[in-house]
């Protein structure tokens, strides 16, 4: 087994009993990352020389046992809407295709502090509008078990690279299902936390009431020990929830008996292919054997989600990218007549088609005359979808959905048809309308051997026990699948 | 009332609060520093940057309100107001929409001795934006960010002013009430209190005109020549048979004219929706009570008081309290013992208000309440003269002396002696026969020029009113 094929949690133990060297295990993904992502272009950056300096600096930490975190030496990938200082952030867009902030995200000062070594920048779709990786400006990543297909996304650089090994675990940020539908569509876990437990200062808003960071692992454990580094309260960030945060790593238990589960029947109808479903209730049911009580539960407001989300999406999206107008970084269109044709020039060339689609609707949206009918019906649906979660979690502990209504599709099928691309996130949009904790794991494989994936839906903060059941459910699934390419 | 029209004038007032940080992020809030100096990647709105806000500005807001009689909502929430303009980096301002901090308040607005009261609508937060800049040594434009996301509140009047010099007065105790209550420095040169102007006319007994807003009036002055421009403009439309239409125009002072910037049909649309990257505000009880409770005594009511307790002219008052320093150096005075608040307030008036004016505040100088008061005295008891007393001024001024040392090194103590008096006015009687024939044939202003005389005689230190009755009773027997 090559170094790079390891868990993180696994090759945290053999870093820290001096094992292997992080210069050593950096070196591996790196040389996987050469050899491979030529044709899966996971990447928009990297820096193998920065890496390793950083790799060397952890040994040194470890070596003087100054590394405090379990993560130290871990090499991660880091998705391209992140603030690095120093490196550039593109967000996959031409508007940022020469951006590099002069601040780091507080995610990343928190890895950097743990001595995380850092691999480069993850290819996403542009400002994480997308649910395929295809929006992104300068690539398209492929899915690692089908090269045809796509990783999923936005955060599909992130799944991808945690999925081939070309990164051991990675960040990535979730507004709709960005980290969970490519987590499924790669067949690795992906966590997105309760919104306010990671702080959003440095993460380029696309929806700031939606937008919240994640992890990517192939398993639960390295998904426990991310999220265990980068969670907590950031004064930086209003939104970021002043709690108390328990080590989830530590506190994993796998003993699930007398556990709720409850099963929503809005979820696994209209849109959801039947095997997707299958293979959902057959992990039930084996989490049933282990203990846990199945409850049918009902979330009728279910069916107006995917409305209520691309309103308020795309009205908030709409404002958060009016700041790139060509004036102070970024992109500029040349040969301009006057301020507006700047603006207008800059914005019509800078932005892709997806973009400029989700900042007309949400321009429209907040418009005179239309706010009402629209912002403000969506964010009363808000309001219900939240009351009809916190109801259900009186009577059950844990909701279990499918992630993605199908398994990744063919690269191309679904970029002509933004209606078709937008019901992928159908299953994972309500989570952050309530703003809810959930992870998504791999649950079974179609024929064509591409992953399913199951969401676990959670109490607000209670990230442990969504993380237990997923261990469980790993435990007797089998874990994680290597994809061969 | 301009040709048998009413001006009605509603008022919006931008004032920067004088808090140490900015409104959403830790950099200094000062102005004049170099260009581009006091930026953070937050006030730049740098992609990913969050606000946080700086809870001294609802304190300082709340305080407004209070000054002005507002309902306080303890629990508000912040709003982008979205538009479009290279000093404006993040391409919206976070702002106040349908619910402001304060609301539903009054200002009281003494004009000739007569109280008016003015309905406040609202007053909100919101931040500043940067600063465009021109000139000849460069092509295109260039932006200071500097005051990027400075706090400000903007105070909205009800359309209850009748003139342009009502609107003068409110914004003069709008002004007032921002410096006593210390949280605006209410320079009008650096921009630190600005206001848009709503105008319209209309016949009394019909409704309300259509009204045009006012942009870019950057005194009070200009405030009032900007209202009369527009009234007159508004009425001179009316009676030539046309419509006003409503618009929003921008003043040109160095012109004295209004011109249209946009039509209502053009206004831009600002999209306005609760901001998702703060929290809802919202105060405790206790906490807006507390405000309430620490608010100092308002110009209003100081004037007030100074009239009553002290006698002097409502005129005196108002020139006294409209400069802070004036008024809590007079109140020093009177609580280190000074007897003639009436003397005292034309001292400062007179020549501490000479100093002032030339730039220098009485922190400046050596000048002590404990000083003044003393000099009061002196004067008040006819211990030296005023003539004298300007002197021993200009030394204590500068000088931390004893005045009585003063008043002895150059004798300057008044003559008040009968006999030493008489004396001199036998001698100067003697001189100017021909002052005293004036005064029997009528001439009275003779009388002067003969107290002048003595005065001159003694050097100055003679008291003048008693050299006055000698000299009558000496003439007329």
């Amino acid at each position: 087994m090559k170094l790079y094929e390891y868990n993180a949690y696994e090759l945290s133990e053999m870093l820290r009993s001096k094992k292997i060297s992080s210069k050593e295990l950096t070196e591996s993904v790196l040389k996987r990352v050469e050899e491979l992502d030529g044709s899966l272009q996971a990447y928009l950056y990297t820096d193998p020389d920065m890496s390793l300096k950083m790799a060397e600096n952890a040994d040194k930490m470890i070596a003087a046992g100054e590394n405090r975190s379990r993560l130290a030496g871990i090499p991660i990938g880091i998705k391209d809407n992140i603030s690095t200082k120093g490196i550039k952030t593109t967000c996959a867009s031409k508007m940022l295709e020469n951006y590099t902030p002069v601040f780091n995200a507080t995610v990343v000062d928190k890895l950097n502090a743990a001595g995380c070594v850092t691999l480069g920048k993850l290819n996403m779709d542009e400002f994480a509008m997308g649910s395929s990786t295809e929006s992104s400006y300068f690539k398209i990543t492929k899915n690692p078990f089908d090269l045809s297909c796509v990783p999923g996304g936005s955060s599909g650089g992130s799944a991808a690279a945690v999925s081939s090994g070309e990164a051991v675990i990675a960040l990535g940020s979730d507004t709709g299902g960005s980290i969970r539908q490519p987590a499924s569509l790669c067949g690795v876990v992906g966590l997105k936390p309760t919104y306010g437990s990671v702080s959003r200062y440095g993460l380029v808003a696309f929806a700031s009431s939606l937008d919240q960071i994640g992890s990517f692992g192939r398993c639960v454990k390295d998904v426990a020990l991310l999220q265990d580094e980068i969670m907590g309260h950031d004064s930086m960030d209003a939104t970021s929830a002043y709690r108390e945060y328990r080590p989830l790593f530590d506190g994993l238990n796998s003993d699930i008996s007398g556990l709720k589960i409850g099963i929503p029947s809005e979820y696994y109808g209209k849109g959801v292919k039947p095997e997707v479903s299958k293979a959902v209730m057959s992990a039930v049911s084996e989490l049933e054997k282990q203990g846990a009580k199945v409850t049918p539960i009902s979330l009728p407001s279910t069916e107006y989600a995917l409305s209520a989300y691309y309103i308020i999406a795309c009205a908030e999206a709409s404002s958060n990218l009016a700041r790139f107008d060509g004036v102070k970084y970024g992109y500029r269109a040349e040969n301009c007549n006057g301020l507006i044709d700047m603006y207008e020039k800059t914005r019509s060339e800078g932005f892709g088609r997806e973009v400029k689609r989700r900042i007309m609707l949400g321009t429209f949206v907040l418009s005179s005359g239309y706010f009402d009918a629209y912002y403000k019906k969506a964010k009363l649906l808000q309001k219900r979808i939240t009351k009809e979660f916190d109801d259900a979690f009186r009577s059950v502990d844990v909701i279990i959905t499918p992630t993605s209504p199908s398994e990744a599709f063919k690269i191309g099928d679904r970029i002509a048809d933004p209606l078709a691309m937008y019901a992928a996130d159908i299953c994972t949009v309500t989570v952050n309308i309530a703003g809810l904790p959930a992870v998504s794991v791999p649950c079974g494989y179609s024929e064509a051997g591409l992953p399913y994936g199951m969401q676990i839906i959670g109490r607000k903060f209670d990230e442990q026990t969504l993380l237990n059941v997923a261990l469980a459910h790993e435990l007797a699934f089998g874990g994680f699948r290597r994809p061969k390419i | 009332m301009i040709k048998g029209y009413e001006v009605v004038v509603g008022l919006e007032v931008h004032a920067e609060l004088n808090t140490k940080t900015k409104i959403y992020c830790s950099c200094k809030n000062s102005f004049g520093l170099e260009v581009n100096t006091q930026v953070c990647p937050i006030c730049l709105g740098m992609p990913g940057t969050l606000p946080t806000l700086n809870e001294k500005v609802v304190e300082y807001a709340i305080k407004m309100g209070h000054a002005l009689n507002c309902k306080i909502n303890r629990v508000c929430k912040q709003d982008r107001k979205n538009y479009f303009y290279p000093d404006l980096p993040k391409s919206y301002q976070i702002s106040q929409a349908d619910i402001p901090l304060c609301q539903n308040g009054y200002l009281d607005v003494i004009m000739d001795g007569e109280i008016k009261r003015i309905g406040i609508e609202r007053i909100h937060i919101e931040e500043d934006a940067g600063k465009l800049l021109h000139s000849d040594k460069f092509d295109g434009s260039l932006v200071d960010f500097n005051r990027c996301g400075v706090p400000l509140i903007e105070i909205v009047s009800r359309p209850d002013m009748r003139s342009s010099a009502e609107a003068k007065a409110y914004l003069e105790t709008v002004r007032s009430i921002l410096k006593y209550i210390d949280i605006s420095d209410c320079k009008m040169q650096e921009g630190s209190i600005r206001c848009d102007v709503n105008v319209s006319v209309h016949k009394p007994g019909e409704p309300f005109g259509t009204r045009c807003e006012m942009k870019n009036v950057n005194s009070f002055s200009a405030a009032v020549r900007g209202i009369d421009y527009e009234a007159n403009r508004q009425i001179e439309v009316l009676e030539a048979g046309g419509t006003v239409t409503q618009e929003t125009r921008r003043w040109d002072d160095q012109k004295g004219i209004s011109v249209s910037m946009r039509s209502k049909e053009d206004a831009q649309d600002y999209r306005y929706f609760p901001e998702p990257d703060l929290l809802t505000i919202s105060v405790p009880e206790e906490k807006v009570q507390e405000l309430k409770d620490t608010l100092p005594e308002l110009p209003n009511a100081k004037i007030m008081r100074y009239v009553k307790d002290y006698g002097l002219s409502h005129y005196d008052a108002a020139m006294i309290v409209d400069v802070v320093e004036k008024s809590s150096f007079f109140e020093k005075c009177i609580d280190a013992g000074c007897k003639s608040p009436k003397l005292l307030s034309n001292w400062v008036l007179g020549e501490i208000s000479k100093f002032m004016n030339e730039g220098k505040e009485i922190s400046d100088t050596k000048l002590t309440p404990e000083k003044m008061s003393e000099l009061i005295g002196l004067i008040s008891d006819g211990k030296i003269s005023t003539a004298a007393g300007k002197t021993v001024f200009d030394i204590i001024l500068n000088e931390d002396r004893d005045i009585s040392a003063i008043i002895e090194e150059k004798g300057l103590a008044q003559v008040s002696d009968q006999s030493a008096l008489e004396a001199i006015a036998d001698e100067v009687l003697l001189a100017n026969e021909k002052s005293v024939t004036d005064y029997k044939n009528g001439k009275t202003n003779a009388l002067g020029y003969l107290v002048g005389q003595c005065m001159k005689a003694s050097k100055g230190k003679a008291n003048p009113g008693a050299m006055k009755e000698i000299i009558l009773k000496k003439i007329e027997g």
